[in-house]
């Protein structure tokens, strides 16, 4: 592997083009793992495009009304109806999830063992209770308003579809983050990048980098939800 | 990599927490779009702007591609364009359905 100084490369397009042209590796200063971890987000980018744009599609051309997803999800506190308000709070959590995991990787690059453990058992707790109130919402359609995908009582029957489908295949990515959060709080308390102590399945050592490709998931995770909490609950 | 010349570049602490207050006051915003409930193009273009203003903070600030070179950045965004190619199309796509929807159930197959 050549040497070179990252801060003495040309930057911006003239840095693009010397990048790609220079007949070696073309991200430079990425790690393999960050660079394979930003394609994969980008191809989730497109399934998740995917999933939102058929949303569009079916909501534009039914002519049955779209049910009020202002009421449906709206919550009773203290006699007061607010709509929308389960879904407002679980959007409050999962943000600061995503600011907690920004910390965790600020304090892993400063070798803070202990402080970025803690950030990262905070966002691991953070997604957990973000998938805790998706059960509940879930359990209350499910049970309570009887909404299943072929059908529901608030309008067009492609609703149910598309919320199961929606809000469930970004659940998985949560629930999938934060058993990841949980295996990776515990690697760093234990001290395995400091020590240089190799992986369970891969068999590699590892490094703080570890610990900001996790937190490019989960911060992707936060940007999808900010896409469904627009598209899906807000239009 | 082994080799590289480790190069830790980590900020300060106020950067994230002040994106992340940002973040809190756009998700605010958003949802009094809701709950003072605007209607038509007003609201749609609060939320679409809310929204990515929020994605643009989370990408630049908390993904750190802001700070990342721009060999990286442009193979990550180029790709979006196409997601707005096939955003348009399946929206005329949807418009035509929705007209011969009606068309037909009115005048009749």
């Amino acid at each position: 592997m050549s040497q070179f100084d990252i801060e003495k490369l040309p930057k911006g397009s003239k840095g693009f083009m010397y990048d790609w042209g220079s007949d070696q590796r073309a991200f430079k200063g990425v790690p393999w793992g960050k660079a394979m971890m930003w394609i994969f987000l980008l191809s989730d980018t497109f399934i998740f495009s995917c999933f939102l744009i058929s949303l569009m599609t079916a909501r534009a051309s039914t002519v049955v009304p779209w049910p009020p997803t202002s009421d449906v999800f709206a919550l009773t506190v203290f006699g007061v109806e607010l709509p929308l308000l389960l879904i407002a709070i679980m959007t409050f959590v999962l943000i600061t999830s995503s600011g907690t995991m920004a910390i965790a990787v600020k304090y892993g690059y400063e070798k803070n063992r202990k402080l970025c453990g803690w950030f990262l058992l905070a966002t691991a707790i953070g997604g957990l209770t973000f998938v805790g109130m998706q059960a509940f919402e879930w359990s209350k359609l499910i049970f309570h308003d009887g909404v299943r995908p072929w059908s529901n009582p608030f309008g067009a029957e492609q609703f149910g579809a598309f919320f199961f489908m929606v809000t469930g295949f970004h659940g998985t990515h949560v629930s999938i983050g934060v058993i990841f959060l949980f295996i990776f709080a515990r690697k760093v308390f234990r001290g395995d990048f400091d020590t240089g102590r190799r992986g369970y399945f891969t068999s590699m050592k590892s490094d703080y980098e570890a610990i900001e490709i996790l937190g490019l998931y989960w911060h992707f995770v936060d940007l999808v939800w900010v896409f469904i909490f627009a598209f899906f609950y807000l239009w | 990599m082994t080799g590289d010349k480790k190069q830790v570049h980590t900020h300060k602490l106020g950067i994230y927490l002040w994106i992340w207050t940002l973040l809190f006051v756009f998700s605010f915003f958003s949802y009094m779009v809701d709950y003072l409930n605007y209607q038509g193009l007003l609201r749609w273009s609060l939320i679409v702007f809310f929204m990515l203003a929020k994605a643009g903070f989370i990408m630049a600030i908390f993904m750190h591609l802001y700070w990342e070179r721009w060999a990286i950045v442009n193979v990550l965004l180029w790709p979006m364009t196409a997601i707005g190619v096939f955003i348009a199309i399946m929206a005329a796509e949807s418009y035509y359905t929705f007209f011969s929807r009606m068309f037909y159930f009115v005048v009749g197959s």
